[in-house]
């Protein structure tokens, strides 16, 4: 696939190959401006690439329908704005939309469907609050919460706790392993924290430039010499005793 | 606000409904000769001229003011969701300054004294928003995508450059023969007959019901094309069909009844501030407010200092600008814009 922003000289993916399989947890890491977040754009069918396709289920992505296409695939991008004061229950709400008619008003179910993400989110008690009296991190537990009541089977998530404080950071994370372990959701999320990303990810992708430096599991891929490579950073890579999986401490940047 | 429903939608609706069926009653028993809308039941010795007051000078105007308000209203609140800004309406856009240069321009050729039998001023008025909206379309294009940051850009840039025609226009043909225009551009809302009332209110009608429908969509736009396309919406048909929509209605209204300001503006902020952000009830909602604003504010100016008329648009601005600033101030203000 090759995709090239617009007005770009040279394009930003350029024969990038990448298989993703149904139930995976797949966190996506790299440098500013390495393209994770334009991956997901990408893969979530919101941008369509120059050459090559994205095919969902042996399907291309842009031979789906929009509506359909968005009853299979969330996506929740970094510092969405939103525009009027909606309330967390009709942000939530909108979620729905790809599940009704083209016109129709929300049904009881799909009042419970939100509701049942608002509560997932921490958020039941928040319903009526406008999104602009919310905290930066209830902002982006709303938009979450609109991604879960979409009921998709792929959720992709910008940089979902970037926002966070560590309790609600963790909390996300669980929330979406148990939606990963007990509805086999698949999730893709971008992230800078490494080492959330190799907790809970069982397969990490780590972009650089545009390209795949390094795929596998959190342990193949969180190398000290990869990471210098790619983030420019010394660190040290130890192995958490409670989990057995790679612990990134950062020393110094590489001069 | 409580989230929309069937309910919900269907008794805000009645109840603006009912409200402007109130409003037209009695604007229609307001007036400088004293007959009302009960005279017409009754049996008075002069109930003929009583008739030919309320049902063929006050109605028709007061129906023609709900329609231009009704326009104005509901292609306010598209505008403002469809161009992500809450400053969007159809004069800012330079939909309603079209129209005017094209008003102006038909008169100063002496295209309306060639066919005085024809109603060219409202058809120029119309190809000028008309063609203002081709111009904002091919402008703001990229790469067959409208985008809707430089629309707004380009309609203030454009109102200006109409307004330096208009007073161009203005100083070099003879004043006398811009008398009629002046008076349209002024937005003195005209008695016009039913035919082209009925006419009107079909097209109004269908506009709004289309404007209506895109609602859901117009609500997923909120949060950015982006988000919106990630959940189903053709972002591009939307945001088309619903400029289209919004300025086929106003560019209509506009050319009958005049480019009236602040309606647009004001009002689809005033129908959010009391039934809510969503776009389903909230077009409608804007529709009827407008409506029943405009024919307020032109019965005020046609009985304030009878038998002078004032202007309506000086009715709107003096009305419609303390209100909102009241309305936003008792909503907390500051965040509503954010």
């Amino acid at each position: 696939m090759r995709f090239r922003h617009h007005g770009a000289a040279a394009p930003l993916f350029d024969r990038l190959s990448l298989s993703l399989s149904g139930g995976e947890f797949a966190g996506i890491i790299g440098p500013n401006g390495s393209g994770k977040t334009t991956l997901l754009r990408v893969l979530s069918g919101v941008v369509s690439p120059e050459a090559g396709d994205i095919r969902l289920g042996g399907r291309p992505l842009r031979s789906i329908p929009p509506r359909e296409r968005a009853r299979l695939v969330a996506v929740v991008f970094q510092e969405t704005q939103v525009l009027f004061n909606f309330s967390v229950l009709e942000i939530a709400l909108m979620g729905r939309a790809p599940h009704l008619g083209p016109w129709g008003l929300e049904r009881p179910e799909d009042f419970d469907a939100a509701r049942a993400a608002l509560r997932d989110m921490d958020l039941a008690d928040q319903e009526d609050k406008h999104l602009q009296e919310l905290s930066s991190g209830e902002r982006q537990r709303a938009l979450l919460a609109r991604a879960l009541a979409q009921e998709p089977r792929i959720l992709l998530m910008d940089e979902p706790t970037a926002f966070l404080d560590l309790k609600h950071r963790l909390q996300i994370y669980e929330i979406l392993a148990r939606l990963h372990r007990d509805r086999g959701l698949t999730v893709v999320a971008t992230s800078h924290d490494l080492n959330l990303a190799a907790r809970y990810g069982s397969r990490l992708v780590l972009m650089h430039g545009g390209r795949v430096a390094a795929d596998g599991p959190p342990a193949a891929v969180l190398t000290a010499g990869l990471i210098r490579e790619v983030y420019e950073t010394e660190t040290r890579v130890e192995r958490d005793a409670a989990t057995g999986l790679p612990f990134v401490v950062p020393i110094a940047p590489v001069r | 606000m409580p989230p929309l429903t069937a309910r919900r939608l269907a008794l805000s609706v009645g109840l603006l409904a009912a409200a402007l069926l109130l409003g037209i009653a009695v604007c229609a028993s307001i007036g400088s000769s004293h007959y009302t809308l009960l005279d017409l039941l009754r049996t008075i010795p002069d109930r003929e001229i009583a008739q030919a007051t309320v049902l063929r000078v006050r109605l028709p105007r007061i129906l023609m003011a709900a329609l231009a308000g009704a326009a104005l209203g509901a292609s306010g609140a598209a505008f403002q969701a469809v161009l992500r800004n809450p400053l969007a309406d159809p004069y800012i856009l330079g939909v309603s300054g079209g129209a005017a240069l094209g008003a102006f321009l038909a008169t100063a050729l002496g295209l309306e004294a060639l066919l005085p039998a024809l109603p060219v001023r409202e058809a120029a008025a119309f190809l000028g928003a008309a063609a203002t909206v081709g111009i904002l379309f091919l402008l703001s294009s990229a790469r067959g995508r409208l985008v809707s940051y430089p629309m707004l850009l380009i309609g203030v840039i454009m109102n200006t450059v109409y307004l330096a025609l208009i007073l161009l226009i203005e100083t070099v043909v003879e004043f006398s023969r811009l008398h009629g225009v002046r008076l349209w551009m002024i937005g003195n809302i005209p008695i016009e007959g039913y035919d082209l009332i009925g006419a009107l209110s079909f097209v109004l009608l269908a506009g709004v019901a289309g404007l209506t429908l895109l609602g859901r969509d117009l609500n997923l736009m909120s949060a950015g094309d982006e988000a919106a396309r990630s959940l189903g919406v053709t972002v591009e048909r939307t945001r088309v069909v619903t400029v289209l929509l919004a300025s086929l209605i106003t560019a209509l209204m506009v050319s009958v009844a005049g480019p009236i300001g602040f309606v647009g503006l004001i009002v689809p902020h005033a129908a959010r501030l009391m039934f809510g952000p969503d776009h389903r009830l909230l077009v409608p909602a804007a529709a009827l407010i407008g409506a029943c604003f405009l024919i307020a504010a032109d019965t005020a100016a046609r009985t304030m200092m009878a038998p002078t008329e004032l202007p309506v648009g000086v009715i709107t601005a003096l009305l419609g600008g303390p209100f909102f600033l009241w309305l936003y101030r008792r909503q907390g203000g500051g965040g509503y814009f954010e």
